[in-house]
């Protein structure tokens, strides 16, 4: 128990410190790129010798950041800009910023008007992204990245460097899901905010480290007894759910996130790379081109997502789903009538819970959470 | 069509008949067809498909006050007011919502692109899942350069053949390349006409107000291969051309200002929005909705390289360019921006530009909240004082300018 104590304060401690993490991998004679959101092909930057650190916004207040956005954009991208304009991302060599919803297009060019001394690497990734004509385009756009990292970075990257990247990243994304799998299983040991920590961890640091270390807390985890405190088990679904005063109250109330649908969760390390494609940069793009589930992307089986969010809630013992909405996230959104009416139909009972990077007072998320594990061991009985 | 009938007239009357040609198809038993208002128009009508239009029934309905109440009725079926108005009238009305303002025949397919933005993406997906109809994407990733790199031509290229084919299947029709130049001819036709006429705004005193384009735009939307609305377009600039002849202008005002109006109007609010424009004598000149629906191109390459340019698929460099061209070239002595609330990838990087207009041009921008759609969004007291505070920017500089 306690190394698993240990394991898990270490990775809070560096899900909560960033800044330190940075300096720590600077320190160290590493480079670093900033990976906004969402579907970077992370592994040629780790190929060409960078730490890709993950740009997802931060907890606070938008202020520098509303000189460039309106107020009603999500704070995913207005909180990740205030850490541009903050100075909290200079000793980045760069970052890579994707474009694939509302948002990002305008957030790509605020970005490089504002910080104009940071290289920016623009991906414009395809949404019909299954078709062959899709898959060759995503490899011109991964290809061109590839060429800028390789400026920025000062190095060629080799189809060996890239593969070996490949198998680091499908290392530790099975290594993730086999966490997010067993933190459902022992709620008494890894808190909601401890199991959002774990994961968010990943994002600062070198994968193989993550890796390293989330292997031990899964092997720790599984040579434990049953959890007596199992708790009434849900699905999480949204954009992100890191926020310590939120998952407290799932916490309170023994709410437990048996799987989730986040993006900066789940969805981020659902779908490992096929390493026997033969070229490397084409295995990432049939990697982008398997994506689905997600309301960033446009899904032409048009019924799957909600399909498949009751089949997850289904297969991981949930009873039930809470959505974290991102204020201001149209795709999220527009989906979610669909998806609401879907698992009504299925009888998988939900709530919503508006959110955003700004929100301190969650007294009425915590009304509403209550009101729902209650009703959800009510069910139970 | 009659010689006395003026332009405007004539451009409104082909408009109807794009609607009631639709009705009339749906009463054929013909399959017709929702597209968004960058889609390639031009597959389409080489089909002989029927196709309604609705961002410009969601423009119509909203300008004739039903915005607000089919809003509110897609907020009923759990849509969030934050999502743009045009989409949630749009999926109120493809559910039923009763709408006397503009009604259209219910979809038997969808074209979409996303080349305006991303919210058509999921909005015409909930269509596609709520009338059970099949839906073809045309997507068009955002451009972070100027020029548009040949892989991503190849791949909107590619796109355009995968659209063919479906729509071969769903209409049972084949593809006839003959005809396909013959509505590319008509759809530069139409094109250079609308920006001819579009051009006239240039003129001082300008002969139009520059609400007149907004009002014109559905014809370059709805109906910009079809012949008619090419004659329609270059009889428009011939009334233009003579009324700089004839000192005649459709701005019944004095132009002591001449301004640029960034953005889609406010349709539920159109006489707000030009009540203080009026009463201030500043006449619109420039707006980058219109001209950006204009277009021409030589074969189908280079038509995919048109639809990769939408205003909001394009840098900031790029659209800093055409409004700095547009506002210099029209004489404009302000600018007046519309923080859209439907509009993210619109809005979105107008802070920006609006500082680089100032350097660059040297004239007053100033900015004011709204919505294209739902006029809960719009306050017109704020309007009126921007728009106060503009004119006196403007009456100043204009001051400045006298002294020197």
């Amino acid at each position: 128990m306690n190394e698993i104590t240990e394991l898990l304060s270490e990775m809070s401690d560096i899900a909560q410190n960033p800044d330190m993490r940075l300096a720590a991998c600077l320190a160290e004679g590493r480079k670093a790129v900033g990976v906004f959101p969402y579907y970077v092909p992370e592994e040629i930057a780790y190929a060409a010798g960078f730490v890709p650190f993950g740009i997802w916004g931060m907890q606070g207040s938008v202020r520098e950041a509303g000189r460039y956005f309106p107020a009603f954009y999500c704070t995913v991208a207005r909180m990740g800009l205030e850490l541009a304009l903050s100075g909290k991302i200079d000793k980045l060599s760069a970052v890579i910023m994707p474009s694939v919803c509302d948002t990002l297009r305008p957030f790509s060019q605020n970005f490089k008007s504002a910080r104009p001394d940071i290289p920016m690497v623009f991906l414009a990734h395809p949404q019909n992204r299954k078709e062959d004509f899709g898959i060759a385009y995503t490899v011109c756009e991964y290809r061109r990245v590839k060429a800028e990292l390789e400026g920025i970075a000062g190095v060629k990257i080799t189809d060996e460097s890239l593969a070996d990247a490949i198998c680091v990243y499908n290392e530790n994304r099975a290594a993730r899901r086999e966490f997010v799998r067993l933190a459902g299983l022992y709620p008494s040991t890894v808190s909601a905010l401890r199991r959002a920590e774990v994961l968010k961890s990943a994002y600062f640091m070198d994968k193989s480290e993550h890796t390293r270390l989330l292997l031990r807390i899964n092997a720790a985890l599984c040579a434990l007894p049953h959890d007596p405190q199992p708790g009434v088990k849900v699905v999480t679904s949204g954009i992100i759910a890191d926020n310590a005063n939120l998952l407290d109250i799932f916490d309170r109330y023994g709410i437990t996130v048996a799987a989730d649908d986040v993006a900066h969760e789940s969805r981020s390390f659902r779908v490992d790379t096929p390493i026997k494609s033969g070229d490397p940069l084409t295995a990432l793009a049939r990697q982008f081109s398997e994506q689905s589930d997600d309301p960033l992307l446009y899904e032409p089986d048009l019924d799957r997502r909600g399909r498949r969010l009751v089949d997850l809630v289904l297969n991981c013992g949930a009873r039930g789903v809470i959505f974290i909405m991102m204020q201001f996230c149209d795709p999220e959104e527009l989906d979610y009538p669909n998806i609401k009416k879907t698992l009504d139909r299925a009888s998988v009972p939900s709530v919503m819970i508006g959110y955003d990077q700004q929100m301190r007072d969650f007294g009425q998320a915590g009304t509403s959470l209550e009101a729902f594990s209650d009703m959800l061991r009510t069910r139970l009985q | 069509m009659s010689e006395n009938k003026q332009a405007r007239t004539v451009l409104r009357e082909i408009v109807d008949s794009v609607y009631r040609r639709a009705w009339e198809a749906k009463e054929r038993g013909e399959p017709v067809g929702w597209s968004s208002s960058k889609f390639p128009a031009e597959i389409a009508e080489t089909l002989g498909l029927a196709v309604c239009y609705p961002e410009n029934q969601a423009a119509a309905i909203a300008a004739k006050h039903g915005g607000q109440r089919m809003c509110e009725y897609a907020e009923s079926m759990g849509f969030s007011n934050d999502i743009c108005a045009y989409a949630r009238i749009s999926l109120a009305y493809a559910d039923g919502a009763p709408c006397e303002e503009k009604p259209v025949p219910q979809p038997d397919f969808l074209l979409c692109c996303n080349n305006i933005c991303n919210c058509m993406t999921k909005w015409y997906e909930n269509i596609a899942r709520m009338r059970g109809i099949p839906l073809i994407m045309v997507d068009i990733p955002f451009n972070n350069t100027v020029d548009v790199p040949d892989e991503r031509v190849a791949y909107v290229r590619a796109q355009f053949e995968a659209a063919i084919t479906k729509l071969e299947t769903i209409s049972g029709k084949k593809w006839d390349n003959k005809r396909f130049d013959e509505v590319c001819a008509n759809a530069n036709r139409s094109a250079a006409a609308w920006l001819k006429a579009c051009a006239y705004c240039a003129v001082k005193p300008s002969p139009l107000s520059g609400f007149d384009l907004f009002n014109h735009m559905a014809n370059i939307v709805t109906a910009r291969c079809k012949p008619e609305t090419a004659a329609a377009f270059e009889q428009l600039a011939a009334e233009y051309e003579q009324s700089v002849k004839s000192g005649e202008s459709t701005w019944h005002y004095d132009e002591n200002y001449r301004i640029m109006f960034e953005g889609i109007p406010c349709w539920p609010v159109l006489g707000s929005l030009f009540k203080p424009l009026k009463d201030s004598g500043a006449n619109t000149t420039a707006v980058v909705y219109a001209p950006a629906f204009g277009f021409v191109y030589n074969g189908i390459d280079e038509m995919a390289r048109a639809y990769c340019k939408a205003p909001n698929s394009v840098c900031i460099e790029a659209g800093v360019a055409w409004r700095e061209d547009l506002c210099r070239e029209n004489g404009v002595d302000g600018i007046l921006v519309h923080y859209n609330r439907s509009c993210k990838p619109w809005s979105g990087y107008m802070f920006e530009m609006e500082r680089r207009w100032r350097e660059r041009l040297g004239v007053p921008v100033v900015g004011f909240d709204g919505d294209q759609a739902d006029p809960r969004n719009f306050s017109e007291a704020q309007y009126q004082t921007r728009v106060e505070g503009l004119v006196e920017l403007m009456a100043a500089a204009n001051a400045a300018n006298s002294a020197q």
